[in-house]
This record gives C-alpha cells, structure tokens and sequence, in this order.
C-alpha cells in the first residue's frame, strides 16, 4: 500500500500514466474502428460471393493464429517502418480485429430474415442501400457481440507491443519488471478497468442503436 | 394489366419452374394463382417485378415489357406483400408503411403523414403507429403489410401467400378486409396462395397450377368448380366443391316462410304454442336463439334458456348461406335476415335443394309453378 501511495504520490508518474493510458485507448480502438469498417465490407463479400467465403474465413483463421509478438517484431521490415513507430501496433491489431471480425459480421448479415431482405428488395432497394438500411441495422446486436470480443483482445494485445518499444499500459509491466515491481499491479487493475470501460459503451451504444430488440424483449416477458 | 406472353423458367440446374406459360390479368380484378407447393406459381409472381428474371418470354405490366425498366424502379410501383408480412423489425411501423414513399424521394414528414392515413384505411387503431412490428399481432403485422404496399398508390399489386401464417379466423377477416379495399380501390392484384378456399374466395379469375409449372386451368372460380378441365384440377378443388359453387349461386326465387317467435323477456303466456321450434328475437327483431318444442319458460325469457342459433343467411346472399343457415341450426331450419339482422323468416334446406333442383330442369319448374 505504502508503495502504491508513493508511486501516486510522485506528479511525474501520474503525468506518464495518464499519457500511457491514452496511448492505450488510441493503440487499441483505432485498430478496433478500422477493424469494423474493414470486416463489413469483406463479410458482405463473402456472403454475397460463394467462392470468397472459404478463402476469407480460412485467411482470417490464418492470420488471427500468427503470434503478435512476430508480427510486432517483422511488420517495420515489410512495410518499412521505424521499430518503434506506434504505426505497426495499429496496423497489426487492425489486422487482427478484421480477422476476427469477419465471420461474426458474416453471421450477423446472415441471420437477417429471408423474407425481410426480399421484402425489402421488393419495395425497390437498390441492394447497396438494401445493406445500408435493412441489414446493417439488423445485424447491429450480433455485430456488438463480435466487437466486445476484439476489443478486449485488443486491449490485451496492446500490452505486448510495450515489448517492441511502443508506448501503453504494457509500459507498467516492462519497468515494473525492471526496477519497479508496485507498477505491475497498476497495470493490471488499469487494463481490466478499460476493458470494461469500453465493453460497457459497446453494450450502452448497441442498446442506443437497437430500441426494437428492448420493444421485441418486453413481448416476450409479457 | 399484367400479361405473360409464353413464360419460361428453367433454372440451370435444369429444374422446370413454369412450362411455357401464357395469361392475362385484367385490370382492376383479383386473380389468384392457386396450387401445390412446387407449382411455379411464387416464381410466377416474382417475374412481374424481376425478382425473378424468365429464361424466355416477356412479362409486360400495363403493355410494357418489364425488362425495360430498371428493376428497383419497377418494384417501388408495384406493390408487394410477402408471407409473415417481411416487415423491417427495426422500424416502427410507421415507417415501415413510409419504405417506398422515402424511396421515392419524399420528405419524412410527408411520408410518415402518408403512412398514417393507410394505416387508418386498413383498420389499424392509430396508437400502433409507434410500436414495432413484434408488438403486434399476426393479423396486425399482415395489415401493416398492406399498408406498407399501398403506400405509393401503386397500380398493381403481388401478394405472396400473405395470410398464410395466421390463424383461420384472422384470415378471414383479412380476406373480407382485402375484399373491401379492393371495392374501394380497384387495383390490379396478382395474389398467391395454396389454399383453394382462399383462392375462391377472393379471385375474380384463379389460375390452377400443377407440380412442374403447368396451368391446368384458367377460369372464373364457378366455372372451376362447376367444370374443372382435368382429374387434377377435381381432385384439387376437393371433396365439397358442389357444396363451395353454392357461394356463386344466388338465392332467387328462395321465398322465407314464416315461424313462431318470442322475445327475450316474454313470459311463458306470450309464447303461442310450443309444439315446434321457437325463435327468440331480441327488442331489434334480431335473432338470439331457440326455444325446443315444449321448453318451460319459468318466468321471464331469457338468454341462458336458449339454445344456440346456427349461422345466419343474409337475403340476397348466395345459396350456399342459406343451406348452411338450415343445416346448421338445431331446428333445422335456416334464418333469414335483412342487412342490418333483422329476422325475416325461415328456410329449409329442402326449399334450397329444390331451387337448385328447379335451375336444372327449368321445364319442370314451369309445371311445378302452375
């Protein structure tokens, strides 16, 4: 306790966490933003597309197995960036959040009712405004669930860039091994609290973006 | 209009959804294409708004060929209406009924103020414009359906099987609902469905498919069940088709004759005699039920004495209400009422027998007259 209290205590370390956190919530939803409008358009490729749908989940399978670490360590030598640059964390989870995103979205179009996407065809949409209007809506609940997941993951997964020399909450957990032991529990209890920050707006925002699952809801209690 | 000038469908599978196919849909009518599941008759129906292309002949919609309008355009001025209604659960379902006005481009506001006025016109209490379609019930989504096909006043109208998921009471009231609008609007209406009821019921013209995508038979629903073309079309139309033409036979020459009567809160010294069946009118003359021959009243008539009455036949109506008004009724006797219920009188399901009897050797009828 007295470590924790004299770690607060010191104004410098507070201005370093405060900088880190940001750095967490910039490093871990960026690549969750990029993730989702990614994975839309390939998820509606491969349910409107029959051939794609093997190739894109298989490559997705693939590459959410690669080790973060390798693809933190090997990323700056393909796409030419410095070793330290924030970039390849971004463009590495972003890789990862599309990975997994693809089949939930896949999921979410394809539990769209039949006769609701015909109906709408029928009344004369145009299918890319069909997907705009109808099916993305429609497929905002499933869709959440997959984004709770990857942002989670993401969160997580920030962490291990702090070994590559990026910055994050990882940070705690380098010089807290290092030389400063209190920090690592920081670290810990800051992470799992941001995870569930952000899983509550997602829960929050998808209740927003969905009033007629609540309506759909009261039915069936009643 | 709608026209099917030889319509082909064979997919590239080489399945056969309709055999070379030929049929006019006149204007302003109800025409129902009606049969067994596999008949071609969806596929029929989704060519007129492209949902389905033809792999050979041409569909035309008021005498133009509908490949020649782009297909999101043609269907937002055709009306449709899908099984299970295919209402979007996400909006309310006001603006489900304003879908094709907002496509065509009009203001929200004009086309939510339209979407109220239909979902008036189609009996739908104005508080449920805000819920969402599993607020409903099933019949309530179905006229929600309605509306919302309605809601560009379209000239034409397809309607997939629309009252096949609710229960048979609903869709009864649906269908008279149907019926009614179509008395106010004359649209031009392509209707699906596998019930050949329905089919009677609401075709001006019903258009009989077979397994495989042939028609078997084109005609008015009387002709069709006074002379169905093949064993098919028989078989298809049932077992009680003689007793189903009745709907399309009038009632001429069936004459109500008189029957004894009381009224609720008379007392046993009111009732003439009690050797035959009793009709019990309510102070409007309308009909509440029976009184068994020889019954005690004890006191004043009322409702929990009476035996329950059958259906009632409106006069005027065809005969087939009027022979259900007697077989149903436990005195064996049918009423007939005006159009506002009130009892005129009683009719025999022998009276009704021979007027059909009379219509078939009309010589005989002159002899029996005289």
């Amino acid at each position: 306790m007295d470590e924790l209290l004299r770690y607060f205590s010191s104004p410098s370390n507070r201005e370093v966490l405060l900088e880190q956190i940001g750095q967490h919530v910039y490093l871990s939803l960026v690549p969750l933003l990029a993730g989702v409008l990614l994975a839309l358009p390939l998820g509606r490729i491969a349910q409107r597309i029959g051939w794609s749908r093997a190739a894109l989940l298989g490559t997705a399978g693939i590459v959410y197995t690669i080790p973060s670490l390798a693809v933190f360590v090997l990323l700056p030598s393909l796409i030419g960036t410095d070793f330290t640059s924030s970039l390849n964390v971004v463009i590495a989870l972003t890789l990862y959040t599309t990975a997994l995103l693809v089949r939930p979205v896949l999921d979410a179009l394809e539990a769209v009712p039949t006769h609701v996407t015909i109906a709408a065809t029928a009344m004369g949409y145009r299918p890319h405004r069909r997907f705009l209007a109808v099916e993305l809506p429609l497929a905002v609940p499933a869709l959440t669930s997959g984004v709770r997941v990857a942002s989670v993951s993401n969160i997580s997964l920030v962490s291990v860039g702090a070994l590559v020399g990026t910055g994050g909450l990882g940070r705690l957990f380098m010089v807290g091994f290092e030389r400063d032991l209190v920090q690592i529990p920081v670290g810990i209890v800051l992470t799992v609290l941001l995870a569930l920050l952000v899983d509550l707006l997602l829960v929050l925002g998808c209740r927003l973006l969905t009033p007629w699952e609540r309506a759909g809801r009261a039915v069936i209690a009643s | 209009m709608i026209e099917f000038r030889s319509v082909r469908k064979q997919y590239d599978d080489g399945t056969v959804a309709v055999q070379e196919l030929s049929l006019t849909v006149p204007v302003g009518t109800i025409t129902v294409l009606v049969g067994p599941s596999g008949c071609g008759k969806t596929t029929l129906l989704r060519m007129v708004n492209r949902m389905i292309e033809p792999s050979s002949g041409t569909v035309l919609v008021d005498g133009d060929d509908v490949r020649d309008s782009d297909p999101a355009g043609l269907r937002r001025g055709i009306g449709y209406v899908i099984q299970q209604a295919g209402l979007f659960p996400h909006r309310t379902v006001r603006d489900n009924v304003a879908t094709v006005p907002r496509l065509f481009g009009h203001s929200r506001r004009d086309a939510r103020r339209r979407a109220e006025g239909l979902l008036e016109r189609v009996g739908l209490p104005a508080e449920l414009r805000k819920r969402y379609p599993v607020q409903l019930s099933g019949g309530q989504q179905q006229r929600v359906g309605v509306a919302r096909a309605l809601a560009a006043d379209p000239p034409v109208l397809l309607m997939d099987e629309p009252f096949s998921a609710v229960d048979p009471v609903v869709r009864e009231g649906l269908q008279d609902e149907l019926l009614r609008l179509q008395g106010e609007l004359g649209k031009t209406v392509l209707f699906v469905t596998h019930d050949i009821d329905e089919a009677v019921k609401l075709g001006e013209n019903v258009a009989v498919l077979r397994q495989g995508g042939y028609l078997a038979q084109y005609a008015p629903p009387e002709q069709l069940l006074a002379e169905p073309a093949d064993d098919f079309v028989t078989s298809f139309v049932g077992r009680d088709r003689g007793y189903r033409r009745l709907s399309f036979v009038d009632s001429d020459g069936l004459v109500p004759g008189p029957v004894d009567t009381v009224r609720i809160g008379d007392t046993s010294a009111d009732v003439p005699s009690q050797a035959e069946w009793v009709l019990v009118l309510d102070p409007h003359d309308r009909p509440r039920g029976w009184l068994p021959p020889g019954a005690p009243i004890h006191g004043q008539l009322t409702e929990d004495q009476l035996i329950a009455g059958g259906s009632l036949h409106t006069s005027g109506a065809p005969l087939r209400g009027a022979l259900d008004a007697a077989l149903s009724a436990p005195s064996g006797l049918g009423v007939v009422v005006d159009e506002d219920g009130v009892h005129l009188g009683v009719v025999t399901a022998r009276q009704v027998l021979d007027i059909l009897e009379s219509r078939r050797h009309p010589a005989v009828t002159e002899g029996a007259v005289q």
